[in-house]
């Protein structure tokens, strides 16, 4: 136990991915209040005019909604959500959004599943613990968790777990799965 | 995005168009302000010559809030807040403090009492 408590305030960041339509911004909106934070995408480096106002000149930018959620655990102790599309043109976001995240949820469709390799990928690659959540649409059961795990090939440490994320208490419990799993990760790494 | 001009409140006046607001510059000069690290007010009574946007984020951080945050009360793209942030900062009105500023990695202690929380939720 550390014997300073911490009075520093501490923010916490945990990345919601997927593919288009898996139950992202449903997830965020079940345990958190949800609002949309826009961040732009650079397309272009020459300088255009963007609108009639004399001399101004800005980079040709368009506008990409993310979610954006918050959790207060305490005062001084807030986690914040963000929902990013996973289509790797969004990589730019999450090369900023997973410095320094604690985690990540991957929400996996077992109709689309191949939806999901590019942000399982990615995290694997950068070292971000994830859970994989496979988000109950019709027909998703238990043998989707084993089957999800065998076609994603996934190490056998990164829990799978099904979820029907417009419910609450499940939102909770990928949640809790997640920071469960990035306690151990951190735990064993010392 | 031809969004008609919008009223914050009574006394901020119109917003003008966001890249119109920082002249088309993309980034602050220092380093970009993490989604999540924490904007103060600091130090003396703002000037009076700050442009709207930048009084309304005098305001929202009387007390700590995040960019994201920031972002989010303006109704601003995150690109553009960042700029009037770094400002504001080159000014010493604000203080910008990254997540990783404030410590280490999350403890063992900090994340159990995450799932605490969360479960308490
Ligand atoms: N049956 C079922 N439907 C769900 C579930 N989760 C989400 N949905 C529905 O699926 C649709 C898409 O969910 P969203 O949360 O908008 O998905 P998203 O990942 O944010 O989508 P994009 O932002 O467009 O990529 C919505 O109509 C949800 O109501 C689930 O667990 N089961
Ligand atoms: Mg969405």
């Amino acid at each position: 136990m550390d014997s300073v408590l911490s009075e520093d305030p501490v923010a916490l960041k945990i990345l919601i991915a997927g593919g288009f339509g898996v139950g992202k911004t449903t997830l965020v909106g079940s345990i958190s209040e949800i609002r949309p934070l826009r961040t732009e995408e650079v397309l272009s480096d020459r300088g255009v005019g963007v609108d009639d106002l004399d001399g101004v000149e800005t980079k040709t930018t368009t506008t990409v909604a993310m979610d954006f959620g918050r959790i207060t655990i305490r005062e001084g102790l807030v986690v914040y959500l963000f929902g990013t599309p996973g289509q790797e043109r969004f990589w730019f976001m999450w090369d900023e959004l997973s410095y320094g995240a604690l985690g990540a949820v991957v929400i996996a469709d077992t109709r689309r599943l191949t939806d999901c390799f590019p942000s399982v990928d990615y995290f694997e690659q950068r070292g971000t613990p994830f859970v994989v959540a496979v988000n109950c649409f019709d027909g998703a059961d238990r043998h989707s968790v084993d089957d999800v795990r065998i076609a994603l090939d996934l190490d056998e440490d990164v829990p799978v777990l099904l979820c029907d994320v417009r419910r609450r208490t499940s939102a909770k419990e990928v949640m809790v799965t997640l920071v469960e799993h990035s306690l151990r990760t951190l735990t064993s790494a010392n | 995005m031809k969004e008609p001009p919008r009223w914050l409140d009574e006394d901020a006046g119109p917003i003008v168009r966001p890249y119109a607001l920082i002249r088309g510059r993309t980034r602050t000069s220092g380093e970009v302000f993490d989604l999540i690290a924490s904007v103060t007010v600091v130090g003396d009574p703002a000037p009076h010559d700050l442009e709207p946007e930048q009084q309304l984020i005098l305001r929202a951080a009387r007390n700590p809030i995040s960019v994201a945050d920031v972002a989010v009360e303006l109704d601003l793209p995150v690109g553009v807040v960042r700029v009037l942030l770094g400002d504001l900062r080159d000014h010493g009105l604000i203080s910008v403090t990254s997540p990783s500023e404030t410590g280490p990695r999350p403890n063992e202690r900090i994340l159990k009492e995450v799932i605490n929380g969360l479960r308490a939720l």
